[in-house]
């Protein structure tokens, strides 16, 4: 069984074609890199694969979900998406917003304290998140996938603004999700970074792979 | 998590950042209170006039402010929460109710600042057994809650979202306007209250029914 499958999938946005005739494979214990320019289409894909985007034209699998059909809102929960933005509400706590998706979630309360001991900010869990640094959102974000345990793991831009502790948080979110049979697709726009963090490395251009 | 849990989550969550974000009691309720004290100023020194017009000024400041209340930018939820959210497997009209919960509950905060104001400053017969006009009031707040509610929902992330949300809002918010200020007439004329009441409802119900319908449709077009 696959973890995703795109055959010749296509998306138009408006009358705007970001996305034409992508195939993919991700298959359980991968690390999929996805490289390409601002503009390449690298977001959409994600978003694709989030199954929050239905295609265009073309077919799409997700844990066993056809792309646009009612199917997808079952495998959602197990879909981890760290957009190029942190998913934080500025009015709340940065404990406050892991314990918001706790309860959404139906998780343990005790796991948001302990994912914000683990990435390094117990001591800031009562600072808003709208007077907390980037570097800090970005790990209450990872705090949040850390919390989730998605099998389907995708990260936008995941290493931008982090520093080295940050991003071997990141590293060891990736390990996790795939030694437990899941998968990681990556987007960034330096090859260089994604080849050494993943299996191997697509080259998005224009919306189709080069 | 159920469907009332996750309603009454979001509900929660609104109130939590409006108590930091505070922009119903330094912004709305201020500006809401001067625009009460305005119209007696413009009418002049004719007290009949300024205590007859008194609860139909009460419903148009209540009418304009809620708007306020339930299109705050505090309220809203950008694409990246919405994505996060929908991988959640939140249900999109337990958002939405949550969410106009919130706005009812503060809604009714600011119509409770505004009538002792009004009262003050109109000096209007209140008929007796005025207190029953409650009821359509609250209700009547709900229904307010919800339109906005909506109109931010549909507006979200349009650059004309200012000036599109107040023309959905205005001509939904015609049973409610009605419902509300005639409630205090029919009392003043010794009529019941009981037709406002069930035109109230009805809108209410309508809207809670429209949202359930719309709730998903307007979640997946909003990606």
């Amino acid at each position: 069984m696959t973890i995703a499958r795109l055959d010749g999938l296509s998306v138009v946005l408006g009358r705007v074609p970001v996305l034409e005739g992508i195939d993919l494979v991700v298959a359980p214990g991968e690390r999929v890199g996805i490289a390409g320019p601002n503009g390449a289409g690298k977001t959409t894909l994600l978003s694709v694969l989030a199954t929050l985007r239905p295609p265009s034209a073309g077919a799409g699998e997700v844990l066993g979900a056809r792309l646009g059909t009612p199917a997808v809102t079952a495998v959602r929960p197990r879909i981890g998406w760290s957009t190029h933005e942190p998913a934080l509400w500025d009015e709340l706590t940065l404990l406050e917003n892991l314990a918001h998706i706790a309860r959404l979630g139906g998780l343990d309360p005790d796991l948001p304290g302990r994912v914000l001991e683990q990435v390094g900010l117990a001591g800031a869990a009562s600072r808003l998140a709208g007077h907390s640094s980037n570097g800090m959102r970005r790990r209450v974000d990872l705090a949040r996938l850390l919390m989730l345990r998605p099998t389907l793991l995708l990260l936008d831009e995941a290493q931008a603004g982090l520093d080295a502790a940050a991003s071997e948080i990141v590293d060891a979110l990736c390990r996790r999700t795939v030694s437990n049979a899941g998968a990681v697709v990556m987007v960034s726009h330096d090859p260089v970074l994604l080849e050494t963090r993943v299996d191997r490395v697509m080259d998005l251009t224009a919306g189709s792979f080069r | 998590m159920s469907f009332w849990s996750q309603t009454l989550e979001f509900a929660r969550r609104d109130l939590v950042t409006e108590r930091r974000a505070g922009e119903v009691g330094t912004i709305v309720l201020p500006f809401g209170a001067v625009a009460l004290m305005a119209f007696p100023l413009a009418l002049g020194i004719d007290s009949d006039v300024i205590s007859r017009v008194g609860p139909a000024v009460f419903w148009v400041v209540v009418f304009l402010f809620t708007m306020q209340i339930a299109l705050r930018q505090s309220a809203s939820d950008r694409p990246h929460h919405r994505a996060t959210l929908a991988l959640l497997g939140v249900d999109p009209f337990a958002r939405l109710l949550g969410r106009s919960l919130a706005a009812t509950l503060l809604i009714g905060l600011f119509m409770a600042v505004m009538f002792p104001l009004m009262i003050l400053f109109y000096s209007p017969d209140l008929p007796p057994g005025w207190g029953t006009a409650i009821i359509p009031a609250a209700l009547a707040g709900l229904g307010l809650a919800q339109i906005g509610t909506l109109a931010a929902e549909v507006t979200a992330g349009l650059r004309a979202r200012s000036s599109l949300a107040p023309l959905i809002v205005a001509p939904l918010a015609i049973p409610f306007l009605i419902g509300g200020s005639q409630a205090l007439e029919s009392l003043g004329r010794g009529a019941s209250i009981l037709p406002w009441v069930l035109l109230v409802s009805a809108a209410d119900l309508a809207l809670a029914v429209t949202s359930a319908l719309i709730a998903r449709p307007l979640e997946e077009a909003s990606r």
